[in-house]
């Protein structure tokens, strides 16, 4: 039953995590250095390589460190470095009211809870700490095994669900 | 259906369709009592109104609950609609877990299609705590977009695609806080979000541990979030240790500290149960001292006799708005 792949955790990928301002700083790194790249590949590469090129490159670097689901629409940086999807109620928001007493998962009693890893480690962010209180909104399930990365520089669901952002533009 | 019974049905909503009696209860700065329902296992009505009859007289809200701890009951809309009938004032709680955002938001206006005023929004339990763990988990939405959700159907009067409502639900907004479990320092945080995202009212889970409370509300009203939300305590009588011992290993989130189970175990069997609603009075009355504290939520599961006794204890009997 436990898809969550926590059981995978990776040697190293630990420490890492608990870095988060080392980890925000790659991230901006990477952010400015896709955005080099894109078109650049996008040239190079013949039809729907690309995205191969970004989907593989995720799952192997984000599926190493954050153990990556690959919901296609990342928002690491707004949640401690700590990716939300391996919560295994999906979360995006925060916590459930079911965090054990030692601080890990109602559905999964051997794994720290994910939400309370986040807030500790958003805490210690310095360019994007405290986003973590922004309401993300519902995730767009149909972008499941999408590159994010791509997603992100194409502004593929930029916009969400149209009712939901006519409150986000106000 | 005859014609006469459709316009009967029609003019009842529209006596049903004002606005939320536990608002106006809350609004007028009363101190406000709501208690949950034990959602039958069963088909048939009567026993909803019988559950129910043991908390109207003295509450001022009856929650629904929605497949609570992951177990099947009758549905939280179906005991709603039931009681807006018989004359009560429900409180619908729609957990995430089982639904998708589709069938959530055709609930949201089937139940207030039916006379429900009040919504609860939660995470809800994960299959694995009830008696089918097999189930899938859906958790389409957390219970943040679905408050959200729920605030842009009343208030854009559109669902999540845009599409428009001809007649959008009057809804009074809640969802849950557990200020017990970690990370207790940072449970408020969590709060404000939730008022951000729209919650009008908050009912806690359990509450039996005090000073934990207390520190809470402290920090909430260092973000000024008190004078934001009205927030009704969760308070329940247990009826021994072992089931306090039960609760706090199986039911997830629920946090009862050792010195209330010790008490109940020193406790001779037979006034066991008097002691349980007498530790829940004690509760009551320190969390009712509180700033920002405007209401109590009473679970006595299994127990619901026991509610007005407790409400009465409390001193927080009064005359309940007319029907």
């Amino acid at each position: 039953m436990t898809s969550f792949a926590e059981s995978k955790r990776m040697p190293g990928s630990e420490w890492l995590k608990d870095r988060p301002r080392l980890l925000e700083a790659v991230y901006r790194g990477s952010e400015a250095g896709l955005r080099l790249l894109y078109p650049v590949l996008r040239r190079v590469l013949p039809a729907g390589w690309t995205e191969r090129v970004f989907v593989w490159s995720e799952e192997v670097s984000k599926g190493y460190l954050f153990n990556c689901q690959m919901c296609g629409q990342c928002i690491l940086h707004s949640t401690g470095m700590t990716c939300p999807m391996n919560c295994p109620k999906n979360l995006r928001n925060g916590p459930c009211g079911g965090v054990r007493q030692n601080g890990n998962c109602e559905v999964i009693p051997d794994m720290p809870c994910v939400w309370v890893q986040a807030w500790r480690r958003d805490a210690q962010m310095e360019r994007y700490g405290g986003e973590i209180q922004l309401l993300q909104r519902p995730v767009n399930r149909s972008l499941q095994n999408s590159s994010a990365w791509l997603n992100l520089l194409e502004g593929v669901d930029a916009q969400g669900p149209p009712g939901w952002s006519a409150i986000e533009l106000e | 259906m005859a014609n006469s019974d459709r316009t009967t049905a029609a003019s009842d909503w529209e006596s049903r369709s004002g606005e939320s009696r536990l608002r106006r209860v809350l609004e007028a700065g009363q101190f406000a009592v709501t208690a949950e329902l034990e959602a039958p296992d069963s088909a048939d009505p009567e026993d909803v109104f019988a559950n129910a009859a043991k908390l109207g007289g003295v509450c001022d809200g009856i929650n629904a609950t929605d497949g609570s701890g992951a177990n099947c009951h009758m549905s939280s809309v179906a005991c709603c609609a039931l009681m807006a009938q018989a004359g009560y004032e429900p409180v619908l709680q729609v957990s995430c877990r089982d639904r998708n955002r589709i069938a959530i938001q055709g609930d949201l206006l089937g139940a207030a299609a039916l006379g429900v005023r009040n919504v609860l929004c939660l995470t809800g339990d994960d299959v694995s705590a009830g008696d089918q763990p097999e189930a899938r988990r859906v958790f389409d939405f957390d219970a943040l977009q679905l408050l959200r959700t729920a605030g842009i159907m009343r208030d854009q009067g559109v669902l999540l695609s845009g599409r428009k409502l001809t007649t959008p639900p009057a809804y009074f907004l809640g969802a849950a806080a557990n200020p017990f479990v970690p990370p207790q320092d940072l449970r408020h945080l969590r709060l404000a979000k939730k008022i951000e995202a729209g919650a009008q009212f908050i009912q806690t889970q359990y509450c039996f541990d005090v000073p934990v409370f207390e520190a809470f509300m402290r920090r909430a009203r260092d973000m000024g979030l008190h004078g934001k939300v009205h927030l009704l305590v969760g308070v329940g009588p247990l009826r021994s240790e072992r089931a306090a011992e039960f609760m706090r290993s199986r039911v997830p989130g629920v946090h009862i500290p050792d010195a209330v189970v010790e008490r109940l175990a020193k406790t001779p069997r037979k006034s066991k149960r008097e002691e349980g609603i007498r530790i829940c009075v004690e509760i009551i009355e320190q969390v009712k001292q509180i700033e920002g504290v405007h209401g109590v939520h009473i679970m006595a599961y299994r127990q619901e006799e026991t509610v007005p006794e407790i409400v009465e204890r409390a001193g927080l009997m009064r005359e309940k708005p007319k029907e």
